[in-house]
């Protein structure tokens, strides 16, 4: 228990100190005198990595502890240290192998990162990007005459505009459903709320949090297109994603 | 060969058939309208005082009794050009012979004077039985008011009431009621008010948002309504007395088309809370909802019948496209009332025995399309057809005389505000400005 604790006291240390500690140590190694004549013990090495799964682009940070080693290296980052931490950024998933010396033996070490695949989009982008890459990937689904089912081209559309969520799990949204002129307009507004649920929960079940989203009835109140022709009724009878501040 | 072509003229034969006009269909009928109407004339009342304001009151004051007269649908009112050159100011200038034979033949004579004295508009009017040569006189009334174009207009409606009040069975006039509506000519839908007959248009809600569905309270303090808000679509209330917004319950989900009981205790309007719009009752000075209907289709458009508020009308998607149902007010006893079509906006009669709504009969490819309004009887299930002019008829409402009804249609370009008898006849367009749609007609 004690052990552990120091260990992880020691950990948050190196972390304040990430760069500078691993300079210092080099100096060190190249400075260190010759060991005296009485047989040096075997090396022992610990390697770690945390987190040790992580989304591509993000950093893990990698720590070790050697002993008694005159030698020491990580395969992709040369020689180091004694010991330390280091933060990489694999691309993809890598498994980090130390590689402690002296004239003993030589002992080995290793920590695998698990690279998430890389997401279609880049890294995260800044909030005002947000609205923008928002509106170029969220397709509006379009429903048929007096319906609220979302049918097949329309999942497959709600699949891709789930993907694009899941990579941007921030963003928060309204969805708002709407209808095309014919009718009452009592009637359209709860036919509008009917498609701004299903989609919802379509959104839901997806995998995307209900927190994320609000839902809006316009009925036939803002439509898109305003001439009285079933090619126009098509484009305002749909589901609209509009991003949340 | 042959038979491609014996298909092609049967098809052809058919789709004629269909295009066809359907045998006639404009079936008159009546509420309370179909007696003989009674001759009435009204000659211009005469002028006692002699000033550019009283001739200009005076004329706002003639028109007004007029049409007032004119719209109540009762009477056949006799043309001016009968009647003797010197019209009648007080009953000992009034000929019965002058009224009651050819050519004027009158059953009625509405009569009288006004003048304006010291600032006020006095006015004394007379309704003589002309056919009773012994005691001709059934109606004598005074009115004096502060002398304005409004107040000539008011002592009008008041006379024209009292009128019709006595000759019209017994059931009030509707010159002094008012009806609620929703416009966007100031840029938003907002609600507004009017005179029965589309005077004084003046807008109520200035929220910037959309405003929908008014429904004014029977005693004409509130109007409850369905505006568009930052918690979604919320029943708004609004008091005509204090001239402001007043708090009522909110909602999650889409809150909307609210409607009164007639004794003003219940609201009914459709919710979406539960993930579907369904049907609640809601005491009209807050509280919990109960609910009343609860299927996955859209149900709106709640409409109490006001003689006994023990059933409710509304508009459901249950069974596809929407439909007219009625139920218990408690929920029960759920009836289907249309058969075919696309059916909404019921508004149930004063007298409890008729629905008007919108219906669009013949629905689908090739059909005309046309949204119609219907009146049906309740009992029977029987119906009339009453709009016939094509374009979008929709949201009827009726007055509380049980003898007209106010609804919007768009055959003249854009959505404007109509009101007609319940037999489809004497329409008369009540806006012009912006686009104006949702009439509630009060009983104020």
């Amino acid at each position: 228990m004690n052990f552990t604790r120091l260990k992880w006291v020691g950990l948050i240390l190196a972390l304040a100190a990430v760069l500078a500690v691993t300079a210092c140590g080099k100096k060190k190694v190249a400075t260190a005198p010759p060991s005296a004549p009485p047989p040096t013990p075997a090396p022992t090495a610990t390697l770690t990595a945390n987190p040790n799964t992580i989304n591509a682009g993000q950093p893990s940070t990698l720590t070790w502890n050697t002993t008694n080693a005159t030698d020491v290296s990580i395969d992709s980052l040369g020689q180091v240290g004694p010991s330390g931490t280091v933060q990489v950024v694999p691309t993809e998933s890598t498994t980090y192998r130390l590689i402690a010396k002296n004239q003993s033996g030589t002992q080995e070490a290793t920590a695998r990162v698990t690279v998430n695949p890389p997401a279609a989009a880049p890294p995260p982008v800044q909030n005002e990007g947000d609205a923008q890459l928002f509106q170029q990937s969220m397709k509006d689904i379009f429903f048929e005459y007096d319906s609220y089912d979302i049918t097949g081209q329309y999942t497959a559309v709600l699949q891709q505009d789930a993907r694009f969520l899941q990579q941007h799990p921030s963003i928060k949204f309204t969805i708002e459903g709407h209808c095309d002129e014919r009718g009452s307009t009592e009637y359209n507004l709860a036919l509008g709320d009917n498609r701004a649920q299903a989609t919802r929960n379509a959104l839901v079940a997806m995998g995307i949090s209900a927190s994320r989203i609000k839902t809006i009835s316009l009925g036939k109140e803002k439509p898109f297109c305003t001439e009285s022709t079933e090619a126009c009724w098509q484009q305002n009878r749909r589901a609209h994603f509009v991003y949340n501040q | 060969m042959k038979r491609t072509l014996a298909i092609f003229s049967l098809l052809f034969v058919a789709t004629a058939g269909l295009s066809a006009p359907p045998p006639q269909d404009w079936i008159r009928t009546g509420t309370g309208l179909g007696v003989e109407k009674i001759r009435l004339a009204v000659p211009d009342f005469k002028l006692t005082s002699n000033d550019s304001q009283s001739q200009a009151l005076t004329t706002t004051f003639n028109t007004t009794l007029w049409n007032d007269l004119q719209a109540a649908g009762i009477f056949d009112m006799v043309g001016k050009s009968f009647y003797p050159m010197a019209p009648p100011g007080a009953p000992q200038d009034v000929r019965l012979p002058d009224w009651n034979q050819p050519p004027p033949n009158a059953n009625m004579l509405a009569f009288g004077n006004l003048g304006v004295q010291a600032g006020f508009l006095s006015m004394q009017g007379w309704l003589f039985d002309v056919k009773n040569a012994q005691s001709p006189q059934v109606l004598g009334k005074q009115y004096r008011e502060e002398a304005n174009e409004a107040n000539a207009r008011l002592i009008a409606h008041r006379f024209a009431d009292e009128i019709i009040f006595r000759l019209g069975g017994g059931l009030p006039g509707i010159a002094e009621t008012k009806i609620y509506f929703i416009s966007n000519r100031s840029g938003h839908k907002e609600v507004w008010q009017m005179d029965y007959d589309g005077a004084n248009q003046k807008q109520i809600t200035h929220n910037g948002t959309i405003a929908l569905s008014p429904h004014v309270s029977p005693d004409g303090t509130r109007i409850a309504y369905a505006g568009m808000t930052k918690d979604g679509w919320q029943i708004e209330m609004w008091s005509l007395e204090l001239g402001r917004a007043v708090s009522f319950p909110r909602f999650n989900g889409t809150n909307q088309s609210p409607a009164w009981s007639s004794d003003g205790k219940t609201l009914a309007f459709a919710s979406s809370w539960s993930g579907h719009s369904d049907l609640y009752a809601i005491d009209s000075s807050g509280g919990v909802p109960r609910r009343l209907t609860n299927d996955r289709g859209p149900d709106v458009s709640p409409s109490w019948n006001p003689k006994t508020n023990a059933q409710i009308a509304f508009v459901s998607g249950r069974t596809g496209l929407p439909q007219i149902y009625t139920m218990a007010s408690d929920g029960t006893n759920v009836a289907r009332v249309t058969d075919q079509g696309y059916a909404v906006s019921p508004s149930w009669s004063p007298n409890g025995q008729f629905l008007v709504f919108a219906w669009v009969r013949h629905y689908g490819p090739g059909a005309p399309g046309a949204s119609d309004i219907y009146l049906m009887d309740v009992a029977s299930k029987q119906w009339v057809q009453l709009t016939h002019d094509g374009g979008r008829n929709d949201f009827p409402s009726w007055a509380p005389d049980g003898r007209h009804i106010v609804y919007q249609s768009n055959r003249s370009g854009r959505t404007q505000l109509f009101m007609m008898l319940a037999d489809g006849t004497q329409n008369k367009q009540l806006t012009t400005s912006g686009e104006n749609t949702q009439p509630n007609w009060g009983n104020k």
